[in-house]
């Protein structure tokens, strides 16, 4: 009885028609891959077309160099930055109870609604050439836009919210018992916060880091407005990609591309492994 | 909470045990403040040096409007596209097994993690008229890049994410029991669909759709590559501030600004209408 043909086998009364489940499982495949799996592809395609060697020069060209070099230098400012802040904010949230605090929430996830554009954009309406503070910085010959500090302040904002999300409602699910026995078995604050929080949130933390990373590394509309489009000073990667693209040399631009988009591949990876791995030790709410 | 009453309570916050409230809570107010308020508020004060009746007329302008009505209106046609694919792969993903289910499962978080340059470049050379995709279309009369219909293909691979990952965990904690109810009483599946599953869907699908819009209104890197940027046919708002602060109108750039910033407040506040709306019925 076990080799009657398809269409007559009884299904579950909650399972579509097998036909319909095809249709389903077919129409999200090829909506996959026209729409995510291609793009991917198609950057590496591209990058390879004249062989590797060709590939390898455009990234280890000085002008891709001092953009790699640039990328690294803005992510390792800010990323630590806004671990730190990350890290007090839901301490201070997930530990504390005090009026005000779904408002401080709501304000923490800000720049996740914000244009990434509009995001580069406050920062030329305050130190740019007219803009609240462009006279005196012009006068005391400092530089924020176009220069090293308007790229960092740009991707600080953007990548904000990335650590403190991550962790709050994680924090706040642990509640307060170990650390509140902790400080009673006469702890320093510090101590605790090293000892006992720092142990039960780790992989949340790595899990946010990743994501705050891969975003600062690869942010390119709020960047872009502070930037000035320097090459080999004020261009990051993304940027650098940019100009290499629009000067029609279309194998250097998907090349240093394809670097970004391993960085991508890295961080969907381990971002993969940590939820497979760690579930329970990671936000049960992941919303980005 | 239980110490709550033990401790006395200052007018604005609960006694605790722990240390710490005054360090970790000046931090973040004194970081807030200095990278995402104060810049803030920057942008919001700047259009008023035009005047109520200048800001108006600003983001009326001809080439203002159509850009705004062009990231608004392809933003909303991409969310629409994306509730619908959505819905299916967030289903095949919860529902069935198939291979490389895993893989594709990853994939769908691609836009989040992919530069939105990279996407860009990606997306252009993918439709242009000679690409993989541009090449078929193009024979069928379709010109995708450099068209709005590029900014539309390039605004759903951007807000996919949203609406799958909105849609994956209630899909999973959907219980089966009201499924079989409908199926006792001789609903047919798609009924059960239509009447049952959908209507307990819902707000994550609204939801979803709200986050794609949101983002896809200020997406700027994934769509300028494709998009063709004309003046009054394909040119974007946030294309438009980078215009504009080129040209050192930095009102001009800011009013922009605050229109999509005013409408992205309003999604935020409509989302959390849903949200609580939901909560309360459960």
């Amino acid at each position: 009885m076990s080799d009657i043909a398809l269409p007559f086998r009884p299904r579950g009364a909650t399972q579509e028609h097998p036909v319909a489940r095809v249709a389903l499982v077919g129409a999200a495949a090829v909506f996959v891959v026209l729409f995510l799996l291609l793009p991917l592809i198609t950057v590496f395609a591209e990058a390879l077309k004249d062989g590797i060697s060709a590939a390898i020069a455009a990234i280890t060209e000085p002008d891709a160099l001092s953009a790699i070099k640039l990328t690294l230098i803005a992510a390792g400012i800010a990323v630590p930055l806004n671990v730190t802040f990350g890290l007090s904010a839901s301490w201070a949230i997930s530990k504390f109870d005090f009026r005000g605090k779904s408002f401080l929430v709501t304000l923490v996830d800000l720049p996740f609604s914000v244009s990434p554009v509009v995001s580069g954009l406050v920062y030329v309406l305050i130190f740019g050439m007219q803009g609240w503070l462009g006279p005196y910085l012009r006068d005391h010959d400092i530089k924020i836009i176009f220069a090293l500090p308007g790229i960092v302040l740009a991707t600080m904002f953007v990548t904000f919210p990335f650590v403190a999300r991550e962790l709050i409602p994680l924090m706040t699910d642990q509640g307060r018992d170990e650390e509140e026995a902790a400080t009673s078995l006469g702890a320093s604050g510090w101590k605790t916060f090293c000892r006992v929080t720092l142990p039960n949130i780790k992989w949340g933390l790595l899990y946010g880091v990743l994501l705050c990373n891969a975003r600062a590394m690869g942010e390119f509309g709020a960047v872009s407005v502070v930037s000035g489009h320097i090459r080999g000073q004020t261009n990051t990667m993304p940027l650098h990609v940019e100009v290499l693209y629009n000067d029609y040399q279309f194998v250097a631009a998907f090349a240093v591309a394809s670097l970004l988009a391993l960085l991508a591949l890295v961080t969907l990876a381990v971002k993969t492994f940590l939820e497979w791995r760690y579930a329970d030790e990671i936000a049960a709410v992941h919303k980005h | 909470m239980s110490f709550a009453g033990a401790l006395p309570s200052t007018y604005w916050r609960t006694r605790s045990a722990l240390p710490g409230f005054g360090l970790s809570l000046g931090l973040t107010v004194f970081y807030l403040s200095t990278i995402v308020l104060i810049p803030l508020a920057a942008l919001i004060i700047r259009p008023w040096e035009l005047g109520w009746s200048g800001f108006v007329a600003e983001v009326t302008a001809p080439r203002v409007f159509a850009a705004l009505k062009l990231s608004f209106g392809a933003a909303a046609i991409g969310a629409v596209l994306n509730t619908f694919f959505g819905l299916i792969v967030a289903w095949a993903l919860v529902r069935y097994r198939f291979p490389l289910k895993r893989l594709v499962d990853a994939l769908v978080d691609l836009p989040f993690a992919l530069p939105t340059a990279v996407a860009g470049i990606a997306l252009s050379s993918l439709y242009a008229p000679n690409g993989w995709l541009g090449a078929p279309l193009m024979s069928l009369g379709i010109k995708a890049a450099y068209t709005p219909l590029g900014i539309v293909i390039a605004l759903t691979f951007i807000g996919l994410p949203f609406v799958v990952r909105t849609l994956q965990p209630v899909l999973s904690d959907l219980s089966r029991d009201h499924e079989e109810a409908a199926a006792t009483l001789g609903a047919s599946r798609f009924q059960t669909f239509r009447r049952v599953v959908f209507p307990a869907l819902l707000p994550a699908l609204i939801t979803g759709a709200a986050l794609a819009f949101a983002r896809a209104v200020g997406e700027y890197g994934s769509v300028i590559f494709i998009a063709g940027n004309l003046p009054m046919r394909s040119e974007i708002a946030p294309l438009l501030i980078i215009i504009k602060l080129e040209e050192f109108d930095y009102a001009g750039a800011a009013s922009i600004g605050v229109v999509m910033l005013g409408v992205s407040f309003l999604m935020l506040f409509a989302l959390n209408g849903v949200q609580s709306y939901t909560a309360a019925r459960r």
